[in-house]
């Protein structure tokens, strides 16, 4: 009994319900575009679901740097005029 | 005696019922909650917000930044563009708490090691493909493995148990993708205005007497 009780507590991600992590792993997989468009086949092996994750999420990172460069050459360029400080906030707002 | 034992036994087992059946009650209203965060992250909304806060930080880098060069520049924008988006999950998940206490432990280690001496990167750092002994590469199982690569994408998420980590890279997903759409439409404004007060000069019309709408 004791046994029982430290070992679910020690067993980390096996001790919570596999339910629980096969319907995360289900929300996962319907956020990732990838693995959206493959409905067809059952791309629900969960190993398969976190490598493209992990790809993702690396992907939007990336792309998150890239972005951060081109807006850093774009404020580079754009002087700092207080008209097109005003264009800025007019078109955001 | 013989009975209260028995009832020892029972009354471990319902107490042991209860915290079962309240920890699903957390984990619906959790799921619930983070439903609502993920509509939240994809509101028009939101991105707006994000994207008027982030310009103002910009703007307030800018006058505030030395930097010289490019690659600095555009990190300094990478950093406050996290920033600013860490923000905006009003600290409801780990890894936008873990953005905001890294960025604060990494000046305060910065600001150590420009008075200190200069240290030698640990070899315990170093992610390398040959382990560091003799030992043969131990082949975790493909999901212990996929996780801990996850784990190193999203921030703050070494210690969470699986399903917290799971909960927290959708979130982080949602949010990552409103960053890179309020970036991209930023970018986009910037290119039109710059373009638009580019051929206004040169047409010779200043722009400062423009009426204010």
């Amino acid at each position: 009994m004791s046994s029982r009780r430290s070992r679910s507590r020690q067993s980390g991600s096996s001790g919570i319900s596999d339910d629980q992590i096969s319907e995360l792993v289900n929300k996962l997989q319907q956020l990732i575009p990838e693995l959206r468009r493959r409905r067809s086949s059952d791309k629900g092996s969960a190993s398969k679901v976190l490598q493209e994750t992990c790809n993702y999420i690396r992907n939007l990172q990336r792309e998150v740097d890239d972005l951060s460069e081109r807006l850093s050459q774009l404020l580079d360029s754009t002087e700092s005029d207080s008209a097109q400080a005003a264009i800025i906030r007019s078109l955001l707002m | 005696m013989a009975s209260m034992s028995f009832n020892f036994e029972e009354n471990v087992d319902r107490s042991r019922e209860l915290k079962r059946r309240k920890r699903r009650k957390i984990e619906t209203v959790n799921q619930d909650r983070a439903k609502n965060n993920q509509i939240r992250w994809r509101s028009i909304a939101e991105q707006q917000t994000y994207s008027s806060k982030l310009v103002e930080a910009l703007r307030h880098v800018r006058q505030t930044s030395a930097a010289s060069n490019v690659s600095s520049r555009s990190r300094a924008i990478r950093e406050t563009a996290d920033k600013v988006l860490a923000i905006s999950a009003r600290g409801r998940t780990k890894w936008s708490r873990a953005i905001l206490t890294n960025r604060l432990k990494l000046r305060l280690k910065n600001h150590k090691k420009a008075n200190a001496k200069p240290r030698m990167a640990s070899p315990g750092n170093r992610r390398s493909n040959n382990p560091p002994n003799g030992v043969q590469k131990k082949r975790l199982p493909a999901l212990e493995r996929r996780t801990r690569v996850l784990r190193r994408l999203v921030p703050g998420s070494r210690k969470l148990s699986l399903p917290n980590l799971l909960e927290e890279a959708t979130d982080y997903i949602s949010a990552l993708e409103m960053q890179v759409r309020a970036m991209a439409s930023v970018a986009e404004h910037l290119t039109g205005a710059s373009n638009l007060a580019e051929s206004s000069n040169r047409l010779g019309m200043s722009l400062e007497h423009t009426p204010q709408r």
